[in-house]
């Protein structure tokens, strides 16, 4: 236990790098420079207070942990903060990424940077804050006010069809979270509280429950995103800097996986339990669906913007499966996929920034002058496949595995996108990589600078570490999970009881 | 009458008189000096206006006075103090302006003084007769106040439609009351409640209560009595505008809020439809007429009547929540209004010509980049996006309409408030994503301090509005 609000400083700490670039000029090249130094330091230094945090969990208490809480808004709502297994590495993804996030925006950005890194760095504010915050209502605000430095961002520096899907993007989330926002004051009213560890431990009616589990899937399930609600994402993905893709891709997603296993799952057993059968269907269909669309498609972003579909896929299934493998896989594919997305999105900032196109016919041949970037490309590209040996296998084999304990066919079908990723992962690499290096515009550019390298090592690094021993996020996670998918399952058998003893 | 309760009458409502006297005495000012006494005018005013106000939250009772026609409670001095808020900020808005937008005449100053009065005395009001004269008051100067640029046809036009259709709500309203003392036989509003806990509720007073409510729906401009909106919004001088958006919408939602949770409370299933209905369709008008807009006053009426649709929806609930929620919701939306206003006046090019086109605003954050903060997170803050305030003023106003379970309005709701989002975005849009076309000239001193602490209060909210929900809850409390 702490005796300073180690997640409160962890939370603001990039709010206080926005105000100190608000009195930064970046008229000059020293401007320009303080501005991503300061940024840069920012998130480096929240990244380490992350690790902090996680050096200070506790990975053996299942409760919730360095807590804080204090009276906020009157009516029951307050400021309350903490972190058990299920949230504590996330804090640690989103500070990890972020630096990664500044540095590839270093020279690609070339107008109005000062707002560009405040969006940024607010926007790690709010996305830290959605992992740590225990009363509901100031999750959902964390989790709503995200949309506005996304907006600007996508809008602003965005591609050409920026303004559309800027709209898009914020529009469909939206849409989905009012709904959750309405569920959460109905859980207001018959709970009495807004505090997710006393709404954790209430046992709604199981009629409320099925409501209140559809708002909730309403606002995951498009931040998720799943088939059918995820056309948002090709267009936000492919519009987005590359910054911008990492940290949609890297992290806002997860933010809808991380409301199924804080909310749905151990709120709403008995409704998740009754629609589980309609989540293995969205997820299968996610999986084969899209793994197909992907294949289809001729702009690189979009192919990954629809593997990333297909991945979010094996984390619903995962969660829904409710067995120790299925969540502890749903978690650990969910990380792995923050790491290898953005990964692969800064890959292909990478190229895009020296032909500006992502079409991946302009592309071919790039191993025989950038051979640095053909192994590190291949080594995500692989990762994405999920092949063993790269943090993807890990999360895919433990959700596959949970879903087999929970539904056998389920798992069959899900196993066939394994094959169907390999199939479209491996014909892009082909297509951009190998092959003879005919087109001219390829044959001036050069391998990875020194800055590529500072971005792209370090995560091949972490992506082969997961893959080899993923121990140290089992550790974390594993109090928290049993917790949940016991007291799941506790509630599963005591309506059961109920019923029987009814009859 | 003793001289007793007379005194404790007259000390109950000494900011109305301060009102009422102030006003008289800078229109003799103002007729025995030239011209130039404007700005002497407008500055007197609103040192008028913060005596009164300051009095009022200094050194006035609880307490009914004249005979009961009048009422000083902890809800009347919040939202008395709201309105003069919104009285004051205006005024100091058009010290720069009034040139420009032609308002520069004396007259105008001591007409929002008499409207402000007339609100003062619409939020006291307990009494039907005390009600119609005091809306009256405010009605007749909004009406000249809104055709003061007697030399644009815009203008005139806009106070001509004012006037007219506020004559015949005002006759609706007025024929409503005279039902409902008809079927009750009495003025005072809890005497109306006694006597209707008494005997139930006749066909007749219903008739009385819809007429009531339909002119009342007029004055917060409440679907289906909002077309007066657009066309006044527009055509009125911006300042006009600005006053018309903020203190008279308080006033009249206040008004609303007391003669139905007091007078008509026994009744409320039978209030309940209609407003319920009201608020359905405002936020529904509001937010799609909307999305057509080019002209961002026009846009802003839309908002408006949509906006008062959200407050409604906390009045349907017609619980302690309930109008905690729309206290909230009329103080938070009175200063965006204000605010955005303040970013309207300031759309001024180099030449000194105003515009008012949502595509004038092109390009602004380059060009004015703190005012395009502002006007964003404003504009965020109208479309009900967390943490900015609109949102919590939003999430109060709902909150209480589940506890009411008034499920299918909370659903229309926030899917209304989605839609509405879109021509929130647009100004955005136009802001940050679209190049600048032209520059505005430097916006004075007077707007960007209001359209700055616009921006901090809806910034800041998360952190003040602990100590402003409690006091919204102490006036709430009044009631229950």
């Amino acid at each position: 236990m702490t005796d300073w609000p180690v997640l409160s400083a962890v939370t603001f700490l990039p709010l206080v790098g926005a105000l100190l670039l608000l009195l930064m000029r970046e008229d000059s090249a020293a401007g320009r420079r303080n501005i991503l130094n300061i940024s840069l330091m920012t998130t480096i230094v929240v990244f380490g207070l992350s690790l902090y945090v996680w050096y200070q969990f506790d990975p053996s208490n299942p409760a919730f942990q360095m807590v804080e809480k204090h009276e906020w808004l009157g009516t029951g709502i307050s400021y309350h903060l903490g972190i058990d297994g299920i949230s504590v590495l996330f804090l640690p993804l989103t500070a990890f990424l972020m630096p990664f996030c500044v540095l590839a925006s270093w020279v690609t950005i070339e107008k109005r940077l000062k707002e560009y890194m405040i969006a940024f760095l607010i926007l790690e504010t709010l996305m830290l804050g959605v992992f740590v915050s225990l009363d509901i209502v100031l999750f959902y605000v964390f989790f709503e006010a995200g949309l506005i430095p996304m907006f600007i961002i996508i809008g602003v520096w965005g591609g050409k069809d920026r303004v559309y899907a800027s709209y898009k993007f914020f529009l469909y989330t939206l849409l989905g979270s009012v709904l959750m926002l309405l569920a959460i004051m109905a859980m207001y009213w018959q709970a009495g509280t807004t505090d997710i560890t006393e709404l954790l431990k209430y046992n709604f009616p199981r009629q409320m429950q099925t409501w209140l589990w559809l708002a909730f899937f309403a606002s995951f399930a498009v931040k998720m995103p799943m088939w059918p609600v995820h056309t948002w994402l090709p267009d936000a993905h492919v519009q987005a800097p590359t910054a911008g893709s990492v940290i949609l891709a890297g992290i806002l997603l997860k933010l809808g996986g991380y409301g199924f296993l804080r909310f749905s799952l151990p709120m709403f057993p008995l409704a998740s339990d009754y629609f589980a059968p309609l989540v293995y269907t969205l997820s299968i269909v996610a999986i084969i669906y899209t793994s197909l669309v992907a294949m289809m498609q001729s702009d690189i972003k979009k192919l990954i913007a629809y593997s990333s579909v297909a991945h979010m896929g094996y984390v619903t299934m995962g969660t829904f499966a409710a067995n120790v493998q299925g969540v502890q896989g749903a978690i650990f594919q969910m990380l792995s996929h923050g790491i290898v997305s953005g990964a692969l999105f800064l890959c292909v900032g990478v190229v895009y920034d020296r032909l500006h196109t992502r079409e991946i016919s302009a592309y071919g041949g790039l191993v025989n002058n950038m051979p640095k970037y053909a192994v590190a490309f291949m080594v995500f590209t692989m990762a994405n496949v999920g092949l063993p040996g790269t943090s993807g296998f890990v999360g895919e084999v433990l959700t596959l595995v949970g879903a087999f304990r929970a539904n056998t066919w389920v798992a069959l079908f899900a196993t066939s996108g394994v094959i169907l990723s390999a199939a479209y992962a491996l014909w892009l690499y082909r297509r951009v990589i190998f092959g003879a290096l005919e087109k001219d515009s390829l044959k001036a550019m050069l391998d990875l600078s020194t800055r590529e390298k500072v971005i792209l090592y370090p995560l091949v690094i972490l992506t082969i570490f997961f893959g080899v021993y993923p121990a140290p996020v089992f550790d974390a996670t594993a109090a928290s999970v049993d917790l949940l998918v016991n007291n799941y399952a506790a509630a599963l058998q005591a309506a059961q009881d109920v019923a029987l003893s009814v009859h | 009458m003793t001289a007793e309760t007379l005194f404790a009458s007259l000390q109950l409502s000494v900011p109305e008189l301060i009102l009422a006297i102030g006003a008289l005495v800078l229109l003799m000012v103002g007729v025995y000096s030239s011209e130039r006494a404007t700005p002497v005018v407008t500055g007197l005013s609103v040192a008028v206006l913060v005596v009164a106000g300051l009095w009022l939250i200094l050194n006035t009772g609880d307490g009914e006075a004249y005979g009961g026609a009048f009422l000083s409670d902890p809800f009347a001095k919040f939202m008395k103090v709201l309105a003069l808020i919104g009285s004051v900020t205006v005024m100091v808005m058009t010290i720069g302006q009034a040139r420009a937008a032609q308002i520069d005449r004396f007259e105008f100053p001591v007409l929002l003084l008499l409207a402000t009065l007339g609100m003062l005395l619409m939020i006291s009001a307990n009494d039907l007769i005390s009600l119609y004269l005091s809306l009256e008051l405010q009605s007749l100067a909004l009406y000249v106040v809104a055709a003061i640029n007697r030399d644009s046809v815009r203008s005139t036009e806009a106070g001509l439609k004012y006037f007219v259709l506020g004559a015949l709500s005002s006759g609706m309203l007025l024929y409503g009351m005279s039902l409902v003392y008809g079927f009750t036989g009495h003025t005072g509003f809890d005497e109306i409640a006694a006597a209707l806990t008494v005997e139930g509720r006749s066909l007749g007073l219903v008739f009385g209560l819809v007429f009531i409510l339909a002119g009342l729906a007029f004055k917060i401009s409440a679907v289906p009595f909002h077309m007066w909106t657009p066309d006044v919004y527009e055509g009125a001088p911006t300042p006009v505008t600005a006053f018309f958006a903020a203190a008279p919408k308080v006033a009249a939602m206040a008004m609303l809020v007391r003669i139905v949770i007091e007078a008509f409370e026994p009744v409320v299933a039978d209030w309940r439809q209609i407003v319920v209905f009201i608020s359905i369709a405002s936020m529904l008008l509001g937010s799609f007429a909307a999305i057509g807009q080019r002209n961002i006053k026009r846009l802003m009426a839309y908002s408006s009547i949509g906006h008062m649709g959200y407050a409604l929806v906390g009045l349907a609930a017609g619980s302690m929540a309930g109008v905690r929620g729309v206290i909230l919701y009329m103080l938070i939306y009175m200063v965006m209004t204000l605010g955005t206003f303040a970013c309207i006046l300031a759309m001024r090019r180099r030449d000194g010509e105003h515009v008012e086109g949502i595509d004038d605003l092109a390009g602004l954050s380059q060009t004015n980049p703190f005012m395009a903060t502002v006007l964003t997170i404003l504009m965020f803050s109208l479309a009900g996006i967390p943490p900015l305030a609109g949102f919590f003023a939003k999430y109060f106003v709902f909150v209480a309409a589940i506890e009411a379970q008034l499920y299918g309005l909370a659903i229309i709701g926030v899917l209304a408030s989605v839609v509405g989002a879109y021509y929130y975005l647009r100004v955005i849009k136009v802001m940050w994503f679209d190049e600048a076309k032209g520059e505005f000239a430097r916006t004075s001193g007077e707007l960007r301090l209001v359209y700055g602490l616009s921006g901090l209060f809806v910034l800041g909210y998360v952190l003040i509005g602990g100590p402003l929900g409690n006091a919204a809850e102490a006036a709430a409390r009044t009631f229950f």
